[in-house]
């Protein structure tokens, strides 16, 4: 099995770290993962993606040109992808920020309100973390108990309250 | 040991500290300055030195130093950072003084960009700088091979007294993979009897210099480093050969390229098509061996594929003579082939039969 | 019988290559005094550049590295780092140290790198065959100025001590010459302070030699000495441009 996922919005969002939340617990399983980020100065303040492969075979390209799962948080970002994700493939939208709807009728797509969900818990940064909650929920790449392991070790010991209200955001989404 | 996910710029730093490294000396360019960013963050816990120097030039003249003071020291930059660097490469070379230098390529010429390329492969394993002389030139194509290589480039470089480039790209450097670090011993190291560390008034006085105005004196010393690079290419070749024997087409890729490369070859195999790949792991010196044992009297066709406009194909073709076809196919200016590209390229060639 | 005068032993029994005349030799023959008096010459490694004296490194009995042309104050900043209980010391002309190396020169001593520069200034570059150098006076004729060297097309001469003495880094800096006994004793106490700073940890020492060249220059070397009198030490003035232990002192 392998789940090819973009992950893009605004810098500032948590993109990459959302990504790496999904690589880190691929890891932990024993699954090959690669992350590839976008860089150079359209990180700086602009719009930031990454591309996580999770796979039970070695990863050959870490490039997705064709993603199976596409989530976003910014319009542009759902104007640049919406096209490339494969016939059957899920998108998932963060429709605070985005009003349109998904245009393609060959995907499935999911409208998660993340950004006023994270706002209304008193958890502004974190809509990140909802997105990929409800990413996992869809797809069911890890177990609940899997992606709150991951969460566990990648969060610093020492910032507990920051590993809860991450934990959270991620039950927001897997609930939603 | 158990596995971490890392950026490969960090990994490499990490590896290079687990390999001795304790003095690092560079400037900051995009897309390595991880590399420096995380030197700079854990020498100083480890008693090591991280300078940021005041040039790309001065920095390799301070890796110069401190290799001839007999300690294990890199430096790291990208393309147009690498070419500023060439005459103190040269110097190192001459003066025989082990190094590692670390190139993650971005597309050139000149300012060029900043995303991905292998355009630098010329550079590296042609001469860059002036003089008689190679470096070896080892290509990861995975993050876990980048911490393996760094590894070996130091014991490369002390073995044989050279400077040993690790070459990657963009997307080596930027992408996060696991890895797992293996403990290297290296609390043995043999001594560098050489170096300047100071005569101690034991011994008679050593000189690191390449400046040997007696021409014949000069050139006995370059074809001693020749014996020298002979050795290398005797003991030192690596490359990954996977199902060559049997195929119609024969990829030849390095580094990131190779892993799209397989990405083709795997949805070639599955049309039914007879593919394999031969990946170099060290540029200099090439594996023409593997070209050897490729071409066993079956038809065969080779594919080189490039992040460039083709540099790599000259030495594919100084390999494979005039016994088999060689195609070519790149993307150049840090644009990366995609599978597809590539498949069309294997489709056409092996579709012509 | 009675031995009143021998050869340093940091300097290596070896025929310089120098022109009759020319300094050099006089401020290796310093230079290595001091090494022997301070008893380092085990724990010291010298950087020879390139310039006329490109071959130091056969002339210190000490270990030596050669560095490309300008790049001594950064061949000895690696040295420094890999190996800081040493002493280490490059030694330079004007154009490698304040042309090709100016960018080495002042880093080296902005950082404050505990090493020690000896930089010869002879407004020459010497061992091309007498070109315009970055210390060649306004109107001084060379190969390269020969109808005196033009500010206005050629620029004007940097006075590389008061310049580096506006830096913060450096822990001492004295121009000196050695045309003359007191001269040469000022220039050795110059060269052997400067050694003890870096002992000490101070922090980057350089001294200034005003020197000549009589071969390039096309005078005798009592010529040459007056010419300089006359003419450099007019822009180049003797004297110490920067001590911090005085600075200490004085506070």
């Amino acid at each position: 099995m392998t789940y090819e996922t973009i992950f893009a919005g605004f810098g500032g969002q948590g993109i990459l770290f959302s990504g790496k939340v999904v690589a880190y617990a691929g890891m932990i399983e024993g699954k090959n993962v690669s992350h590839l980020p976008s860089y150079g100065p359209e990180m700086r303040g602009g719009t930031a993606n990454c591309s996580v492969i999770v796979s039970d075979e070695l990863v050959a390209s870490p490039i997705i040109t064709e993603p199976e799962l596409l989530v976003v948080m910014n319009g542009p970002s759902l104007d640049k992808f919406e096209n490339a994700v494969v016939p059957g493939g899920k998108i998932f939208i963060d429709s605070t920020l985005i009003s349109r709807e998904c245009e393609r009728d060959d995907v499935e797509s999911f409208r998660i309100p993340a950004t006023q969900m994270a706002n209304d818990m008193g958890i502004p940064k974190l809509a990140n973390m909802i997105m990929v909650g409800k990413l996992i929920k869809e797809t069911n790449m890890f177990t609940w108990e899997q992606l709150t392991g991951a969460v566990t070790k990648l969060v610093p010991p020492a910032k507990a309250a920051m590993l809860e209200s991450n934990i959270k955001a991620l039950e927001a989404g897997y609930n939603f | 040991m158990s596995k971490v996910l890392m950026k490969g710029n960090e990994a490499l730093a990490e590896a290079a500290i687990r390999a001795g490294c304790r003095h690092f000396f560079g400037y900051p360019i995009t897309p390595q300055t991880e590399v420096s960013a995380y030197m700079a963050k854990k020498m100083p816990k480890i008693g090591g030195t991280f300078l940021q120097a005041e040039s790309e030039v001065a920095a390799i003249n301070m890796v110069y130093g401190a290799g001839g003071a007999g300690v294990r020291v890199m430096t790291s930059s990208s393309s147009p950072g690498i070419s500023l660097k060439q005459e103190g490469i040269s110097y190192i070379a001459g003066a025989d003084v082990p190094c590692v230098i670390v190139n993650i390529v971005r597309g050139g010429p000149g300012l060029g960009g900043i995303q991905p390329a292998q355009s630098d492969y010329f550079q590296a394993t042609k001469g860059g700088g002036h003089g008689d002389y190679h470096l070896v030139v080892l290509a990861p194509s995975s993050i876990q091979e980048m911490v393996d290589l760094t590894s070996d480039a130091f014991d490369i470089g002390d073995k044989y007294r050279c400077p040993v480039m690790i070459m990657g790209d963009g997307m080596l450097g930027q992408m996060m993979e696991p890895v797992e670090f293996k403990d290297a011993d290296v609390s043995n190291l043999p001594e560098k009897t050489w170096a300047t560390t100071g005569t101690g008034m034991k011994r008679k006085k050593n000189i690191i210099n390449s400046l040997f105005l007696e021409a014949s004196e000069l050139e006995k010393l370059v074809l001693e480093r020749q014996e020298r690079y002979a050795e290398i290419a005797k003991n030192e070749v690596r490359y990954e050969a996977v199902d060559v024997e049997d195929a119609d087409v024969v990829l030849v890729a390095y580094g990131t390229t190779s892993r799209i490369a397989k990405t083709a070859m795997a949805k070639a195999k599955e049309m039914g098509l007879k593919v394999g790949i031969i990946r170099p792991i060290t540029l200099w010196p090439f594996p023409f061996e593997a070209f050897n044992n490729a071409l066993n009297g079956k038809d065969k066709k080779f594919l080189c594929v490039e992040m460039s406009t083709g540099q790599m194909i000259e030495d594919v073709k100084l390999a494979v003579g005039d016994k088999a076809e060689v195609h070519f196919f790149g993307r150049t200016g840090g644009i990366v082939p995609t599978p597809k590209e590539i498949l069309n390229k294997i489709i056409e060639l092996g579709g012509a039969k | 019988m009675e031995k009143v005068f021998q050869k340093p032993h940091a300097l290596s029994d070896v025929p310089f290559h120098y022109c009759p005349g020319c300094p050099h030799g006089i401020v290796h023959r310093l230079v290595a005094e001091v090494i022997d008096e301070l008893g380092i010459e085990g724990d010291t490694i010298g950087v020879a550049p390139v310039g006329c004296s490109v071959m130091a490194y056969n002339y210190f009995e000490c270990d030596m590295q050669e560095a490309a042309h300008g790049r001594a104050p950064a061949v000895a900043t690696g040295i420094k780092r890999a190996r800081p209980d040493k002493v280490v010391f490059t030694y330079q002309g004007d154009g490698d140290l304040a042309a090709i190396g100016t960018a080495e020169t002042v880093h080296v001593a902005a950082r404050g790198e505990n090493v020690t520069t000896i930089f010869i200034n002879n407004a020459i570059y010497g061992m091309t065959g007498g070109q315009m150098a970055p210390t060649t006076l306004p109107g001084q004729v060379t190969q390269t100025s020969p109808y005196g060297r033009d500010v206005k097309t050629q620029g004007n001469p940097i006075r590389v001590s008061e310049m580096l003495a506006t830096l913060d880094g450096p822990a001492y800096i004295e121009r000196v010459t050695v045309d003359t006994i007191p001269h040469i004793k000022q220039a050795k106490a110059a060269i052997k302070k400067a050694f003890q700073m870096q002992i000490e940890g101070k922090g980057f020492s350089l001294v200034e030699v005003v020197s000549t060249c009589p071969t390039n220059w096309g005078m005798s070397p009592q010529e040459s000495f007056q010419w300089m009198r006359d003419n450099m030490l007019v822009k180049y003035p003797l004297g110490v441009y920067k001590d911090i232990t005085k600075e200490e002192e004085a506070k």
